[in-house]
């Protein structure tokens, strides 16, 4: 029986530390020309640079430059005028050069801030997530471990490397101690990851795509006494791979820890892998001794001197905040703060925008993402983004039930349809034969069949007892499988009885 | 004087995997303490505005186009590795870490 959520808060006070890795969309790597194609057959996008050759030399990307220092402007950073790679070294076979390119004590962006905004029960709360710095790195190669059962390295024989994604340009973000976020941390790691990945985006320096990786998350917990000021040991979650991820893993490891420190154990520094099938994590590797990466200042390659009417060209050029283009958003659709919540909660603000840029009205549109397609995502414990369902597909159905020609059910039934697989709106109307049923002659058929089978019924409404008229309407609903327009049914009905 | 103890020997030789015995300890913590004196005299003569050169050369701001250039074939790729499979390099079991 785990601790609940409410006892561990009773009694700590949890502290927070994000760390985000972002690998940014640049056509080439970072220090050589290979491409950058996810998903490409394996170690088919390498050279003897990022192979670590004998004698291969490395050049910056500019481009990586350019957006590192757009991501340290964005995210309220100062930018240094001066920074240097330096060589992390380490062993492990993920880099073929047995180090790292990084950057160590001279990072490219320091000191910056991102606010946060979180609904809660006491109304919308807003964060302040300082950033203690922004750096450059190179992406690693990705191994396979064969011979296990599990896939893990434990147990295996031995491991198989693709150096594809080794020296794609990495960016690290690494946040503060976030303090006094209390009972909110999950929420408040949740929502901060949600909006850099919303900054990343409208910079367009990233796909931002979690579940393919070019946008990583560690969640660094601790706890302490509530009153005390004597930080927990604190244990690194990494593997979290969606946003939903972020906001489990931190709440899972307070709990985690509450249960350890109640029994009087100790918490080890160590890293966790978080389980995206039991919302736990489980122990990496131990970082109770400190790591010696015997970093030193990269030789190969030259010191970063942004220059500053660069960097004052890149500031003027920055695209409008996100926040504040949700602000905008809010304003044009009318919609309640409490709403507008809910579909940043639902990580839909941005399909709910697709969709209305395709012409559907904006409350509609909100209605179909927040209603019948996010209750589907939650069945199958997925996010609406995910459905193979478009906004091109929800923009056609809500033009479809404007003309008339769906109702609100039958357009339920295209919507789930689309999303089991049988193809675009307009295929799913064609093959199920989907169609309001519009005409007089059908429906004045079904209507006199409803009349015939409950007569006293009918003879209510023609003696003015209209709320009657619903069982009649009813019948002839069922008579035409839903098909029909019910608006259009009360009046042909209504009319055909004299009222 | 710069001074390199056995202990910091046998730590750089853990950190570096290199397997040494008790004896080659103690014969690398000497020499390598004689290396370390003749570049540490290079901090006699460096004043307190020389700060520690990273590169020799006055270079900054390097750059390459964000272009992509021909990768090497797969094959010309694997041909130095030991072993391989799968298109992939072939390595031996990872001992005791994870990443």
């Amino acid at each position: 029986m785990s601790l609940k959520y409410e006892d561990v808060i009773a009694k700590y006070e949890p502290v927070l530390g994000l760390e985000v890795h972002v690998e940014l969309g640049t056509a080439s790597k970072m220090f050589c020309g290979c491409n950058t194609i996810f998903g490409a057959e394996p170690n088919t996008q390498t050279c003897p640079v990022c192979l670590g050759l004998p004698g291969a030399l490395p050049v910056v990307n500019e481009k990586a430059i350019e957006y590192t220092i757009m991501i340290g402007l964005a995210l309220n950073c100062s930018i240094a005028p001066f920074s240097r790679f330096a060589r992390k070294n380490y062993f492990y076979p993920d880099m073929p050069k047995n180090f790292q390119t990084s950057q160590y004590d001279e990072p490219i962006c320091i000191n910056g801030f991102l606010d946060v905004e979180i609904d809660t029960d006491e109304g919308i709360k807003k964060f302040r997530v300082e950033i203690e710095r922004v750096h450059m790195e190179e992406d690693t190669g990705k191994s396979l471990h064969m011979g296990g059962a599990t896939g893990r390295i434990h147990g295996a024989d031995y491991s198989l490397l693709d150096y594809n994604r080794a020296g794609i340009p990495l960016v690290e973000i690494v946040t503060k101690i976030v303090p006094g976020t209390g009972k909110y941390a999950p929420e408040v790691a949740r929502a901060y990851v949600a909006e850099l990945r919303d900054i990343l985006r409208s910079l367009n320096v990233s796909d931002v795509k979690m579940e393919q990786g070019s946008l990583r998350c560690d969640a660094n917990v601790s706890l302490r006494l509530i009153g005390s000021d004597v930080l927990g040991t604190r244990s690194e979650t990494k593997n979290v791979n969606s946003l939903r991820s972020v906001e489990r893993a931190v709440r899972g490891e307070m709990i985690r820890h509450a249960e350890l420190l109640n029994k009087g154990e100790r918490v080890v520094q160590e890293t966790r892998h978080f389980q995206e099938d039991t919302g736990l994590t489980r122990s990496g590797r131990s970082k109770e001794q400190a790591e010696d990466y015997r970093y030193f200042p990269e030789p190969d390659l030259v010191p970063i001197v942004p220059d500053a009417t660069w960097i004052e060209t890149l500031r003027a050029a920055l695209p409008e905040k996100p926040s504040t283009h949700r602000k905008r958003l809010q304003e044009a659709w009318s919609v309640p703060d409490k709403e507008m919540a809910s579909m940043i909660n639902a990580d839909v603000l941005e399909i709910v925008e697709a969709t209305v840029n395709l012409g559907a009205d904006p409350a509609k549109a909100r209605g179909w993402w927040l209603g019948e397609i996010a209750r589907i995502a939650n069945e199958k414990d997925v996010t609406a983004a995910d459905l193979p369902i478009t906004p091109k597909d929800v923009a056609e159905i809500v033009a479809l039930v404007a003309a008339g020609e769906l109702t609100d059910k039958l357009a339920r039934q295209v919507i789930e349809a689309v999303i089991a697989g049988e193809g675009r709106p307009s295929e799913v109307i064609e093959t199920r034969g989907i169609k309001v049923v519009s005409d007089d002659g059908a429906l004045m058929a079904a209507i006199e069949k409803a009349i015939a089978a409950q007569p006293e019924v009918a003879e209510k409404v023609r003696g003015g007892n209209l709320p009657a008229a619903g069982a009649l309407i009813g019948a002839v609903m069922k008579e035409t499988e839903g098909q029909a327009d019910a608006a259009k049914v009360r009046e042909l009905l209504l009319k055909h009885l004299g009222q | 004087m710069a001074e390199i103890s056995r202990d910091d020997v046998a730590n750089l030789a853990r950190l570096a995997r290199i397997d040494m015995a008790p004896a080659e300890l103690d014969h690398l913590a000497s020499e390598l303490g004689v290396i370390l004196n003749a570049v540490a005299r290079v901090q006699e003569v460096a004043g307190q505005n020389v700060p520690p050169t990273s590169h020799p050369l006055p270079l900054q701001n390097v750059y390459r186009k964000d272009e992509v250039t021909p990768s090497l074939t797969p094959e010309a790729a694997l041909s130095a590795a030991p072993a391989s499979e799968e298109q992939r390099f072939k390595v031996p079991k990872i001992l005791g870490e994870e990443a």
